[in-house]
């Protein structure tokens, strides 16, 4: 059922844009991808470079960090380092994507099937968004945390608001509780019930450090006084709840930063399946549009033309090489789960028993759900891709004098470069695991952490720098303790030991 | 269901507060880069923006990551020629490839040392003249200024289309519709009660009369109640501009150069550097403000700033000249009353024998009553001659107003330059 082109010529129209939405949507639909409405947002690319500053965030909070990176965009952009990525996309519902109007038509047409399909459905389907963000209410919380900002730099100085940001950021990325669902953040609730929980707040803590002696004997309170009862991960969290000396505006700021780190989670665990889903839909639809003469050849080879470029994997003795590209590795596990359901060979038949043979729209889609990258990697990474990227494992070990090949893409090597590349994309690997283990509530109110090693890896340069913040948070004396084995190896100390010392003899 | 925006039109400039704020920050920075980056510059092209560069050490944001060592497994791309058990020399620390943790530590790991970024011309001279401000102005209020500005003074019944109020005009509609109608209204109220009491009833002859006649009744109220227009000619209010004057301070800046032959290019140079520099200034920073340009050697002339800043001339050296010319040109044009003067002169030190003293006289009659601040500076590596000592007590005699400075070379003029117009505490 050949149909006759769209268009012809490279340039682009709102008509031609709408048309094309409106027969990828057809094409979408048929393959059973299920997405929140679009808005599809034509900018120009010093806005592009914006919403690249902003980290793709539609409207944020002022912060120098923001101007830094933007400076930083627009440099590379203008010396002609980087090209600006053909789109953002945004996980609200309506999902919101920025074209550029640089674009052609060509890959306007691949950025709406890959954003506005792709992305849209995983954000859509996937059980780590599905769990940790609301899309409904993301611009709304975004407005509030703004304008709250807004009204704190006004009440309090920028400065002052600055620094606190500045400390948030240090440990975002510990501002989320792995195990438990949070609630959902709803901006209209936020604003009502914010002021309440001032309040609120302020008089946990209070209770928390009360200082009037208590009528319980000195023996009962060294039994009792370990706080937090359990370790706590979500730092953020623990500050906001439970730090002595924050102001309740300081409160909500660090609420804030939480709440956005929280709203990024699941896109940082879920980069190689993100890309990889929205990279197979893109090439599935535009190519089924090829086939039903809905666009011509000179379309086809420039959107492949762009496709290669994007999913290309530079080996890792290029000059090129920085790391493993999540769109190359994703495209390549999906468009092969498709070919293990269509064409299973005897390999397949025996690593992937159940989905040799399945329906290829049921099972793709059934990955999408309910994996994130780690546990992706995990179920679906086959021997053919493996192959194919010639994937091999290397030991880097201090206690080696050089560096061991583990494994490499044969027989033996298969299930362990699974392993490790999944364990790679294993955010409790990558990041230090940091946990509040106590406070001398009784004390000296010093904050102790914990950090607990894996594989015996040392914490970097910057945690004196990191710790500092945290002091700045807390208020009071932060020590850090690496813990091997039940075994303290190194720790840390804001401020530094020493200087306390003599301070105090003096 | 889908919707396709148009935003190109919205703002683009989301993030200039971000970058202010960027810049705000590291201003010790970029002030340094900006006072290195004048001293280095020719003259023509002080007037762009500059790359600054900032030690990424200074800039970087601290999170948690894991340093080098422990042990690190590795997933790799493009493997050609390794087997299991293969052994590999560990590259030098520090170096990209092989080791590393992957794609997690890129925070501190290559990266350059420096942040480098380009900041506008009008951020430059920003920078450059932050702090600054011409000493001893005085606001003075001027009789016939023809500076004038508008200020909104409440409504008016006249007016010009553009300048109508809307919600005024439409206010005083309502209200006039609300007075003219309201005895109809009423009127029109009681006969529709009438009139459905009427046919609720049974119908006789007498009823169907009756209601007919009402009908008409409430039908020509109706037409009437109706004439009266929407909106009409007086209701309309129009917003009120009333102009003011603007009471404006005035200021004159004379600058006076050296151009015998006695200077040598290289002088010329500095002491035209220096001017370009005031006249930057003075130029970003009052709007009212005139220059007048006074070059000399044995005689001296106004000029242009085309010709005094690019042009050559050379001559012997006297230097009242020029003060004469100065002093005249008040009189003449800057009446003391309406203008602020400040005058700066740059030479190489050299007169005319006995023309110092002159020049001294001049000064401490003639124009340092008159003017607010004098600045002299002189631009010799040698030793100071009679001009130098002469105006050594000139500046005991009038401290406040008056000001100088030696330059040696070059990368002195933008310190001596923050010096002469550093702001003043009170």
């Amino acid at each position: 059922m050949k149909q006759k082109p769209l268009s012809s010529t490279s340039e682009w129209t709102f008509e031609l844009i709408e048309a094309y939405d409106h027969e990828i949507s057809k094409i979408a639909a048929e393959f059973g991808l299920d997405t929140y409405p679009n808005q599809i947002e034509v900018i120009s690319s010093e806005q592009m470079m914006d919403a690249y500053a902003s980290t793709g965030m539609p409207l944020g909070y002022h912060h120098w960090s923001y101007g830094k990176q933007f400076i930083n965009t627009e440099r590379s952009y203008k010396r002609g380092q980087m090209g600006l990525a053909y789109e953002i996309v945004i996980n609200s519902n309506p999902c919101i994507a920025y074209l550029m109007e640089e674009n052609t038509m060509a890959m306007q047409a691949l950025v709406i099937a890959h954003a506005c399909y792709g992305h849209n459905s995983f954000f859509k389907g996937n059980y780590l968004f599905q769990t940790w963000t609301d899309a409904d209410s993301i611009i709304d919380y975004l407005l509030f945390a703004k304008n709250y900002i807004n009204q704190c730099e006004e009440r309090h100085g920028i400065t002052e608001v600055e620094d606190i940001i500045d400390s948030c950021h240090a440990i975002m990325n510990y501002g989320v509780d792995r195990y438990k669902r949070p609630y959902p953040i709803s901006a209209e609730e936020e604003h009502n019930r914010q002021q309440e929980r001032e309040e609120e707040l302020q008089k946990q803590v209070n209770d928390l450090w009360r200082t009037i002696p208590q009528s319980k004997t000195e023996e009962e309170k060294k039994h009792k006084t370990r706080f937090p009862a359990e370790p706590e991960e979500n730092l953020l969290y623990f500050i906001e709840k439970n730090a002595p000396l924050l102001k309740s505006w300081q409160r909500e700021v660090v609420r804030i930063v939480r709440k956005i780190s929280q709203y990024f989670y699941p896109q940082r665990q879920t980069q190689v399946m993100n890309e990889g889903w929205a990279c197979f839909w893109h090439y599935t639809i535009l190519n089924e549009m090829y086939d039903r003469g809905l666009v011509e050849e000179g379309f086809i080879l420039e959107f492949l033309q762009s496709h290669t470029s994007v999913i290309y994997q530079p080996p890792y003795n290029s000059k090129y090489y920085s790391g493993i590209n999540p769109y190359s590795l994703g495209f390549s596990m999906m468009i092969d789960i498709r070919r293990i359901c269509e064409h299973p060979t005897e390999e397949d038949r025996l690593w992937f028993p159940g989905l040799a043979g399945s329906n290829w729209k049921e099972s793709i889609s059934e990955a999408m759900r309910n994996f994130k990258d780690e546990s992706f990697i995990l179920q679906y990474l086959s021997p053919k891709v493996m192959r194919d990227l010639k994937l091999f494992c290397i030991v880097d070990d201090d206690k080696n004098p050089d560096i061991q090949v583990n494994a490499i893409h044969d027989q033996e090597g298969y299930q362990t470069i699974r392993e490790s590349l999944a364990g790679q994309y294993n955010l409790g690997n990558r990041e230090p695991n940091i946990q509040v283990h106590s406070v001398d509530i009784s004390g000296d109110r010093s904050l102790t952490l914990h950090h607990s090693q894996h594989a015996r890896k040392p914490m970097g340069d910057s945690t004196d720098e990191v710790l500092k913040h945290i002091h700045r948070l807390w208020g009071f004396d932060i020590h850090l303790h690496s813990v091997e084995n039940k075994k303290i190896t190194k720790s840390y100390h804001c401020p530094p030991l020493e200087t306390a010392k003599d301070d105090s003899s003096i | 269901m889908n919707y396709i925006v148009d935003r190109r039109l919205n703002g683009k400039n989301k993030s200039t507060v971000n970058r202010q704020r960027f810049l705000k920050r590291y201003r010790k920075h970029i002030k340094k880069a900006v006072a290195e980056a004048i001293s280095k510059r020719s003259i023509t092209d002080i007037e762009h923006g500059e790359e600054i560069s900032i030690p990424s050490g200074d800039i970087g944001e601290p999170i948690f990551h894991h340093g080098q060592g422990g042990h690190t497994e590795n997933v790799l791309p493009g493997n050609t020629d390794f087997v299991k058990g293969d052994h590999i020399p560990r590259p030098p620390a520090g170096g990209p490839g092989g080791s590393g943790s992957g794609s997690g530590a890129s925070d501190s790991g290559e990266g350059e040392d420096e942040f480098v970024f380009q900041i506008t011309q009008d951020e430059f001279l920003n920078f450059m003249f932050e702090d600054l401000e011409l000493p001893n102005m005085i606001k003075r209020q001027l009789a016939g200024s023809d500076e004038f500005k508008m200020r909104r003074a409440g409504f008016s019944n006249q007016g010009t289309p553009g300048q109508i109020n809307i919600v005024r005009s439409l206010r005083s509609a309502n209200a006039r519709r609300i007075a003219l109608t309201t005895g109809k209204r009423k009127k029109l109220k009681a006969l529709e009660q009438r009139l459905s009491l009427l046919q609720a009833e049974d119908s006789t002859a007498d009823n169907q009369t009756e209601i007919e006649l009402l009908l008409e009744k409430t039908a020509k109220l109706k037409a009437s109640i109706k004439r009266v227009p929407w909106l009409d000619d007086f209701d309309l209010k129009y917003n009120l501009n009333v102009k003011e004057p603007n009471p404006q301070s005035k200021a004159v800046m004379f600058c006076i150069m050296d151009v015998s032959a006695s200077m040598d290019q290289a002088t010329k140079d500095i002491a035209k550097r220096f001017f370009i520099l005031l006249y930057l200034f003075i130029q970003r920073n009052y709007q009212r403000t005139e220059v007048v340009f006074i070059r000399h050697h044995t005689e001296a002339s106004e000029v242009d700033e085309q010709t005094f800043f690019y042009s050559r001339e050379t001559g012997g050296t006297i230097v009242s000249s020029a003060l004469k010319l100065m002093k005249s040109i008040i009189e003449e044009r800057y009446p003391l009353g309406d203008w602020n003067i400040y005058g700066a002169q740059a030479s190489d030190g050299d007169n005319w024998n006995n023309d110092s003293t002159l020049c001294k006289d001049l000064l401490c009659n003639a124009i340092l009553p008159k003017v607010q601040y004098y600045s002299y500076i002189e631009i010799t590596p040698h030793d100071h001659q009679a001009m130098w000592h002469d105006y050594q007590q000139v500046k005991e005699i009038f401290p406040n107003s008056f000001a100088i400075e030696q330059i040696i070379n070059a990368s002195e003029i933008y310190s001596v330059f923050r010096e002469l117009f550093q702001k003043q505490v009170v």
